[in-house]
C-alpha cells in the first residue's frame, strides 16, 4: 500500500501517455497472464491497474499475520468474484469474468472491514448505450417531459409579457418566478442551445462589452429596481421570441441518456452556486422558486433513468430517493402562500441547512453518469 | 498519472519523481522499482495516531464537521471510508481507488488532483470527537467525563459559529498543498452526511514535538514550545498525554483529548511595546528565548529572583503563569500553529496563533492552566481567543481492518 507498485506505475504512465483510457491498446486483453495481489495486514499491492475485457485471474498471496479476503467490486459494491480465507503464508487464485468499466479489488484482512481497495479498469469493446433498452427508454420518457415543460414556458412567458407591455407591474410580477419555474425545470436543455440561454436568463455583470442586457433578469431589474417597466416592451417580445426558438430547438434535438444524467447533477449545481446565494435572483429576491424547480427538473431526469438505475445500482437509487425527500422537506419549511419565501427573509442557518441537503443529494448524483456510462 | 508518487529524498521534489517514471516508462511492463523510500510519509498505522507526538510539521488546515445525518450507519459507512482515504493519501496515494485521473471520463474523479505529483508531504490525519456527537448518537455512556465543553474564560469572545463540532480533523503536512487537498477530499466525501462548521488553516509550527527541532516563533516574534512535552520524553507522556486504563471509557485508552483555541493577536499594538515590555509579559527573552534572568533557552526559570525588590520575571509574565510548577505540575503537549486570515478591514492583520494542545485529561491539562492565564496574564491586553473546541482523539489503528471510530459506534 505504501509502495507503488512497478507494473501498475509503467501502466498508468502508458495510459496517461495516450490520453485516454479508451483507447489504450496495451491492456492485456485475452491474456491468462495472472495478476499477482501481495495482500497484508496494512497493504494490498495488485501487480496491475487494468485489464482487457473477459477472464481475468488473480493470484493472491497472503503475507501478512491475520487470515484475509480478496474482492473485486463493481459499482455499488456489487460482488464480481472473491476468495475467502486465505490464511497466512497461503496464495489463492480467483478467475472472474469482466466486461469494460471500472471496478475496485479489495484485500480484507481479519475479514472485516471495507478492506483496503484499488482501482481496476477493464477495456474493451461495448455497445453503445444507445442499445440498452432500458436507456433508450429513458431518454424517450424525459423528451415528453421538457415537451410538457416547454408547452407550459411559452405559456407563461407569454402571459408575464403581456403583462409588463400592459404596464401592469404588480401582475408581472407575480407571473415573473411562475413563468421562471418552467425555464429552470429544464435548463441544461436550454443551455445546449447555448447563444441563446445568455440572451434568455443572463444577468448583468455577466455580458461582455457590446452585449445588451436582455431576458428574464432584465425585466426583474425593470421591475424590482428600476420600477420602471414603461420602456420594457421591446425586450419583453425579444424574451418571448427567444423563449420561442429555444422551445422549437428542445423539442426536435434528442437527448442521449448521459446526457439526461449530466443534467440532473448540473441543475442541483445550479442550486448550489446560484439560488443559494441569492445571486440569480437579486431584484426580486425570488431565488426559492427556481431552487424548487431546479431540484424538480432534476428529479424528473432522474425519474427517467430510473429502470436503468435500478439494474445498475439498486443501493444508489435508495440514497437518491432519500435525499431528494430530504431536500424538498427543507424546502418546504421556507413556503409561503403558493409560492415561497424570500431569499432575504432566510437566515444564514436557514440557507446552511439547504446548502449541506443539496450537497448531499448532489454527491451521489455526480455518480450517475458514470454508472450510465459504464454500461 | 494515477497515483501520486512517493519519494522519500527530502529537497529531490517532484524532479526526481518524474525521472523515476519515465525510467519505468522505459521499461514496459516490466517491475524496476521506482524511488521508493517511504521516508517521506509518517505511517497510518499504529499504536497511537500520528500527528500528535509526531513532530510537528509546518503547515495545517484543521477542520470542524457537524454531523447532519440521523442514520448511524451512514455515518459508520463515512467513517470507514474517510479511514481508508486516509491511509491513502498518507502515503501520498490519492484519496480514491481510481485517482484524479485514472477513472473513465464520464465520472467525476474520486481524487480532487491537486496533490498530483507531490509526494506525502509528511501528511498525518487526527481524528477526534467532540461532546456534542455523544449527544446526538445516544452515545452517553461512552462519553468521557473529562470530554466536557470548556468553560468561560474570563475575557473570552468565543465565536460560537468557529467553534465547536462532532468530529475534528487536524491535517498536519510539510506543504499546505497536501494539507488542503487532505481535507478537501475528505469534505467531499462526507457530503451529505457531515457538513463542515468551520475550518482554519495555519502557517509555521509554533512549538517543536521533538528534541530534534529547533524552538519556532509565533506572530510576537517569541520562541514558542520550549517548555513543550516532547516525544522524547516517554514516561512524562505516559503521565501527561495518553489516556490511560481506567481513566475512563476503554475505547479512548490510548488515546489523547484534543483543545483548540483561536486566538487573535493585536500585533499592531504588540508591535508598538517597547522590546523591554514585550520581554516582561512574556518572561523570556525575545532573542535566545530564555529566561529572564537566565542565559540559556532551556535553562529552568527562576520565578524567585528578583531584580531588586521586584521579581526578575513578572507576577503576571507569560511563562510563570503558564509554567507547571504554578499548576499542580500541569503539561500540555502544544502543537499551534500561526494564521493570518487576510486583514480584517480596519486595516489590521487578522493574525494570531491557532492553539493546539494534546492532554490526558483537559481538566488536569488545559483548564487550570488556562484560568490562570485569563485571569491575570499581562497579555491578554494583545489576544482575543475567538474560537474553542475540544475533541478525544482514540487511540491510532493497528490495521487496515479498525476504522476511525469504529469502537464507538459497533
Ligand atoms: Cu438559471
Amino acid at each position: 500500500m505504501r509502495r507503488i507498485t512497478a507494473a501498475s506505475a509503467a501502466s498508468l504512465l502508458l495510459l496517461a501517455g495516450c490520453g485516454s483510457s479508451g483507447d489504450d491498446s496495451s491492456a492485456a486483453a485475452g491474456s491468462d497472464d495472472k495478476i499477482a495481489v501481495a495482500a497484508s495486514d496494512t497493504a494490498c499491492e495488485v501487480a496491475k491497474s487494468e485489464s482487457g475485457a473477459g477472464t481475468v485471474t488473480f493470484a493472491i498471496s497472503n503475507k501478512g499475520d491475520k487470515v484475509t479476503e480478496f474482492y473485486v467490486y463493481a459499482a455499488g459494491d456489487r460482488v464480481m468474484g472473491e476468495v475467502e480465507n486465505i490464511a497466512p503464508g497461503l496464495s489463492r487464485d480467483l478467475h472472474v469474468e469482466l466486461t469494460a468499466g471500472t471496478y475496485e479489488t479489495a484485500c480484507k484482512p481479519g475479514m472485516i472491514g471495507k478492506g483496503i481497495r484499488n482501482g481496476f479498469t477493464v477495456t474493451g469493446s461495448a455497445a453503445a448505450l444507445t442499445e440498452d433498452a432500458k436507456l433508450a427508454q429513458a431518454t424517450t420518457d424525459y423528451q415528453r417531459y421538457v415537451k410538457s415543460q416547454t408547452g407550459a414556458l411559452i405559456d407563461k412567458t407569454t402571459e408575464f409579457v403581456a403583462a409588463v407591455k400592459a404596464g401592469d407591474a404588480a401582475k408581472a410580477k407575480a407571473l415573473f418566478p411562475v413563468s421562471r419555474t418552467y425555464w429552470e425545470r429544464i435548463e441544461p436543455v436550454a443551455e445546449i442551445f447555448g447563444d441563446l440561454d445568455p440572451a434568455i436568463d443572463g444577468r448583468e455583470d455577466g455580458l461582455e462589452p457590446g452585449q445588451d442586457f436582455t431576458g428574464y433578469h432584465r425585466l426583474e431589474k425593470d421591475l424590482w429596481q428600476t420600477e420602471d417597466i414603461s420602456k420594457s416592451g421591446p425586450i419583453a417580445d425579444k424574451l418571448l421570441v427567444d423563449v420561442q426558438k429555444i422551445v422549437d430547438q428542445a423539442n426536435s434535438a434528442s437527448l442521449s441518456p448521459l446526457q439526461l444524467a449530466n443534467g440532473a447533477k448540473e441543475l442541483l449545481d445550479e442550486v448550489a452556486s446560484g439560488k443559494i446565494t441569492g445571486e440569480e435572483d437579486r431584484y426580486s429576491h425570488t431565488d426559492l422558486w427556481d431552487f424548487a424547480a431546479n431540484v424538480e427538473g432534476s428529479q424528473a431526469a432522474i425519474a427517467a433513468l430510473r429502470p436503468a438505475l435500478e439494474e445498475k445500482d439498486p443501493a444508489l437509487v435508495k440514497t437518491l430517493d432519500e435525499r431528494f425527500a430530504a431536500v424538498e422537506a427543507a424546502l418546504e419549511t421556507h413556503r409561503s402562500g403558493d409560492g415561497w419565501k424570500l431569499h432575504d427573509q432566510l437566515s444564514q442557518a436557514d440557507l446552511k441547512v439547504l446548502s449541506d441537503n443539496i450537497n448531499a443529494l448532489a454527491e451521489p448524483i455526480s455518480t450517475v453518469a458514470g454508472l450510465v456510462a459504464g454500461k | 498519472m494515477k497515483r501520486r508518487r512517493m519519494i522519500g529524498m527530502a529537497g529531490a521534489g517532484v524532479g526526481l519523481a518524474a525521472a523515476g517514471g519515465a525510467f519505468a516508462l522505459s521499461q514496459g511492463s516490466g517491475t524496476v522499482p521506482v524511488a521508493s523510500s517511504s521516508g517521506d510519509a509518517i505511517p497510518f498505522y499504529g499504536v497511537r495516531q500520528a500527528g500528535i507526538v509526531t513532530p510537528a510539521q509546518d503547515r495545517l488546515h484543521f477542520v470542524a464537521f457537524d454531523v447532519i445525518t440521523k442514520n448511524r450507519a451512514e455515518l459508520v459507512t463515512m467513517l470507514e471510508n474517510w479511514t481508508a482515504a486516509a491511509a491513502r493519501m498518507t502515503a501520498g496515494l490519492d484519496a480514491g481507488t481510481m485517482g484524479a485521473v485514472g477513472g473513465i471520463p464520464e465520472s467525476p474523479p474520486d481524487d480532487t488532483g491537486e496533490a498530483i505529483g507531490l509526494p506525502a508531504s509528511g501528511l498525518t490525519l487526527t481524528i477526534g470527537f467532540g461532546p456534542s456527537l455523544f449527544t446526538k448518537f445516544g452515545l452517553g455512556k461512552q462519553r468521557p467525563v473529562a470530554l466536557e465543553d470548556l468553560p468561560h474564560f474570563p475575557g473570552d469572545a468565543i465565536d460560537a459559529t468557529i467553534s465547536g463540532g462532532d468530529i475534528g480533523i487536524q491535517a498536519c503536512a510539510h506543504d499546505p498543498q497536501v494539507a488542503v487537498h487532505a481535507i478537501r477530499n475528505l469534505a467531499r466525501m462526507g457530503m451529505g452526511v457531515v457538513s463542515v462548521r468551520w475550518s482554519q488553516l495555519g502557517f509555521g509550527r509554533t512549538s517543536s514535538t521533538s528534541t530534534s527541532q529547533a524552538t519556532p516563533r509565533n506572530l510576537f516574534g517569541f520562541k514558542d514550545g520550549t517548555a513543550n512535552l516532547k516525544a522524547e520524553e516517554t514516561a512524562l507522556l505516559d503521565e501527561h498525554l495518553w489516556v490511560r486504563d481506567g481513566d475512563g471509557p476503554s475505547w479512548m485508552t490510548g488515546g489523547s483529548y484534543l483543545v483548540t483555541r483561536k486566538i487573535r493577536m493585536i500585533v499592531e499594538t504588540w508591535d508598538r511595546t517597547s522590546l523591554g515590555e514585550q520581554e516582561a509579559i512574556v518572561g523570556r527573552t525575545k532573542g535566545s528565548g530564555a529566561p529572564l534572568g537566565s542565559s540559556g533557552e532551556f535553562d529552568e526559570p527562576d520565578f524567585s529572583a528578583m531584580s531588586g525588590n521586584i521579581p526578575t520575571i513578572p507576577v503576571d509574565a507569560h511563562v510563570r503563569l503558564a509554567h507547571p510548577t504554578q499548576n499542580q505540575g500541569a503539561r500540555l503537549l502544544r502543537r499551534g500553529y500561526n494564521f493570518v486570515d487576510g486583514s480584517d478591514g480596519l486595516g489590521r492583520l487578522n493574525a494570531g496563533l491557532f492553539f493546539i494542545a494534546y492532554q490526558r485529561d483537559p481538566r488536569r491539562g488545559f483548564i487550570p492552566v488556562q484560568t490562570a492565564l485569563a485571569r491575570r496574564d499581562s497579555m491578554n491586553e494583545y489576544i482575543r481567543h475567538i474560537s474553542s473546541g475540544i475533541f478525544a482523539c482514540p487511540p491510532g489503528l493497528e490495521a487496515a481492518d479498525d476504522f476511525w471510530g469504529r469502537k464507538l459506534f459497533t
